[in-house]
């Protein structure tokens, strides 16, 4: 093979040395700062200011104050015309946040550019267009918003994530305080500005960096409906806050998706959906089709295929146009991954791994995967939320569907197969908010998205989500 | 190399063979399509590329000057760019091309069998095919049946390939599958498998003449097909995307395909080439600007 010579991306985003807590329209300063660093050299990007009780507080009441003078009564009209101007906006700069998501997340720039920044942008354009018809989106004649929302959203896609609770909530009438995630704040302070920038009405978005006690805040306080997407534990406790309050709550959480190849699926592009399944983002993604069900018939040739193609990936500086995977997003996440790779050796299970070089300095971790799994170990069970697959094998369609819904989560499936009555008949057995067949991670506004059982409650996009941010 | 399946063996074996999700396989060339190559790996590129060049004239007004400035340009297209791989003209001209081109590496290729759309009977493709090696030609490029392989007919298709194979001898032999006429994916990964099962030593993808010529994915879907034919039997197969591709940015999309689904082995002009007569001119371009650091233009490279 050719080598690729390095394609760093040239582009460098003004990125400033210090953030505030973004209230009321303004940066403003807390009592505490904490860092922000890259993952993929350690270094230290920025600092930014920590949101404790006090600024929360704050920052709900300005939210109060915009929507009972501002936004609420604002005309959808009106409304469409600030999130078409947000959208275009982020068109406009979105290389720029490209960058600035590769560096603070440690994504491949492949991804940010053709995937983060696009659907983030599409998801003000799809829901500025629903402003004004919110009466035909099938949640009655005058469908109201809820009023003040807090919305918690974790790090594996911080601006598209930030997208999919904004975009909905601003778009039905509420306003809003949204805390981002520790480990990866810039694109949403970056968004903050360009709120500013579009001249929002202060208050309507408030940002408030912080860890866990920021999130808890957020729950706790006044608001009137909390959205959050992150883990299963974090979401039971929400639930648990909220419960017998008047706060609604929508929770999208943890997953551990089957991707179920039979015997006529068409191969390669299984195997292309099988790769995008589990490494796309580092496999940090709570959909991400984490457990491959292949038929017993066609397993060696799948898995034959499956090697060569993963053994052509290439790990490294998220900042390289050629790179397919990125830096994983932290330490402790680097630590969770191989802890739960490590119970997969001593369970017995036959590890993969293609033979690349990893970078010396930040969190990295080699595209890796399972065979001989059973549906009793660890790595078939929990979600590791890292590039790791596991695969197991199935005799019949009956046994595909049964394995496949054996798990506590229900986010997400695969179906490959050429034969479409196949299809439809597992996507009506398979217990699963999002089925895809003959591909994988594909995500649309227009298209709900959450889960069942363990995955959380409610959805995200199309004319169901709306259904999260009004009060029907 | 011969085959040893009949007709009815070869014919059920391409029928059946899996099936090919459209969205799925248009989205990895799309995705391959994203690689990035500069400096030093486009230097490399752009030479591989010129030397897997078929540098070709198929017009009915060609004459042996023609032929003779189009090999000259074959022989050294610049400076010390490589040769490119092949020159590529009809059965008529084949004697004028030999002879221009003689005591050079560069071959002499020949379409044959009623090029382009084959719509005459056997014996007259095969007399084409024989006067063309007759004449010289190094290399066979024949279209296959499309009106009997869109007929169903799959063993007439498979024994008239194997039929040319034998009147074509020696030279190699590259099957075109005019992709553009057989319309659909499936259709494009059993004729390409057919081809194989009856000796090409090429697969091809167009003639030129037809509307929709050689596509990054359609070429994707053959380079998965020698692939795995390799797989299946030990025997190599080169591919020959052809049609449609002329500039520099083409040319490396295909090549990073190369790279990354058949590796090494396919990356000589040996195993892939590309049908093309425009695409010469824009990678010498491509070429000065990588040595001059500046573009030169139309008049710093030559017509032909």
């Amino acid at each position: 093979m050719f080598e690729y010579a390095p394609a760093p991306e040239s582009v460098r985003p003004q990125i400033k040395e210090h953030y505030g807590l973004f209230i009321d329209g303004e940066f403003v300063d807390a009592e505490s700062d904490f860092k922000s660093v890259n993952p993929a050299t350690e270094e230290v990007l920025f600092t930014v200011a920590e949101a404790d009780e006090a600024d929360v507080a704050k920052a709900v009441a300005a939210a109060r104050r915009a929507y009972e003078t501002v936004w609420g009564p604002m005309s959808g009209t009106e409304r469409g015309k600030y999130l078409f101007r947000i959208a275009r906006l982020l068109q406009e700069r979105a290389r720029e946040f490209a960058v600035a998501e590769s560096l603070d997340n440690g994504k491949p720039i492949k991804e940010t550019r053709d995937f983060d920044v696009p659907t983030a942008a599409q998801h003000f354009f799809y829901h500025a267009g629903w402003a004004d018809k919110l009466a035909y989106a099938g949640h009655g004649p005058d469908p109201r918003p809820l009023g003040v929302v807090g919305q918690v959203i974790p790090w594996n896609f911080p601006l598209l994530m930030l997208a999919w609770k904004i975009a909905p909530a601003l778009a039905c009438g509420n306003t809003v305080v949204l805390k981002p995630a520790e480990t990866t704040p810039l694109t949403a302070l970056m968004f903050a500005e360009l709120c500013q920038e579009a001249d929002l009405p202060p208050g309507v978005v408030n940002i408030l960096p912080g860890a866990g006690a920021a999130g808890a805040a957020v729950v706790d306080s006044a608001v009137d409906k909390v959205a959050f997407t992150g883990s299963t534990a974090v979401g039971r406790a929400i639930a648990k806050a909220v419960a017998g309050s008047e706060k609604k709550v929508t929770l999208e959480l943890g997953g551990k998706a089957a991707n179920i190849v039979f015997d006529d699926a068409p191969i390669d592009q299984a195997v292309e959906g099988i790769v995008n399944g589990i490494f796309f983002n580092q496999g940090h993604v709570c959909c991400a089709g984490s457990r491959l069900l292949v038929q017993e018939s066609v397993a060696d040739d799948v898995l034959e295929r499956l090697k060569e193609r993963v053994a052509t990936l290439r790990v490294g500086d998220p900042l390289d146009k050629n790179t397919d995977i990125g830096a994983i997003n932290s330490a402790a996440q680097l630590e969770r991954i191989t802890a739960l790779t490590e119970a997969g050796r001593g369970e017995g299970a036959d590890v993969w791994q293609p033979a690349c070089d990893l970078p010396e300095q930040g969190f990295w971790f080699r595209p890796t995967v399972f065979t001989g799994v059973q549906q009793s170990m660890r790595i078939a069970q929990e979600e590791i939320f890292g590039p790791v697959l596991s695969v197991l094998t199935f005799r019949t369609p009956d046994e595909a569907i049964a394995k496949a819904n054996n798990t506590p989560y229900g986010l997400s499936a695969g179906v490959w197969t050429e034969k479409g009555s196949k299809i439809l008949w597992a996507a009506e057995r398979l217990r699963a908010g999002v089925v895809w067949a003959n591909t994988f991670n594909r995500f649309d506004a227009a298209s709900p998205f959450g889960g069942l059982k363990e995955s959380g409650y409610g959805r995200e996009g199309g004319r169901q989500g709306l259904e999260a941010y009004l009060d029907v | 190399m011969g085959s040893i399946l009949s007709g009815a063996e070869a014919a059920s074996l391409v029928r059946a063979l899996p099936g090919v999700d459209a969205v799925g396989l248009e989205a990895r060339a799309a995705g391959l399509s994203t690689r990035s190559v500069k400096t030093t790996s486009k230097a490399q590129v752009i030479d591989l590329a010129i030397s897997m060049i078929d540098l070709t004239t198929l017009e009915g007004a060609d004459t042996p000057g023609k032929v003779r400035s189009l090999a000259a340009k074959a022989m050294r297209p610049d400076g010390d760019a490589p040769a490119t791989a092949a020159v590529c003209v009809y059965p008529s001209m084949v004697a004028a091309a030999k002879d221009a081109l003689q005591g050079s590496e560069v071959k002499v290729a020949s379409v044959a069998t009623g090029f382009p759309a084959g719509q005459v009977p056997l014996d007259v493709r095969l007399a084409d095919t024989e006067s063309a090696v007759r004449a010289g030609a190094d290399e066979i490029d024949m279209v296959i049946n499309r009106g009997a392989f869109l007929a169903g007919d799959l063993e007439r298709v498979y024994q008239e390939i194997r039929a040319v194979k034998a009147a074509a001898g020696d030279a190699r032999l590259k099957v075109i599958l005019e992709t553009g006429e057989l319309a659909t994916y499936d259709a494009v990964r059993r004729a390409s498998w057919l081809a194989m099962y009856a000796g090409a030593d090429f697969i091809k993808t167009s003639t030129g003449k037809v509307g929709v010529n050689a596509t990054l994915p359609v070429t994707l879907l053959m380079m998965q097909a020698v692939r795995d034919y390799r797989a299946a039997t030990g025997v190599q197969v080169g591919v020959k995307p052809a049609g449609g591709i002329r500039n520099t940015k083409d040319a490396v999309k295909y090549l990073v395909t190369v790279n990354e689904v058949l590796g090494d082995d396919w990356l000589s002009n040996e195993w892939f080439r590309f049908g093309a007569s425009s695409l010469l001119n824009d990678l010498l371009m491509q070429r000065q600007k990588l040595k001059t650091g500046h573009y030169s233009g139309p008049d710093y490279v030559t017509v032909d």
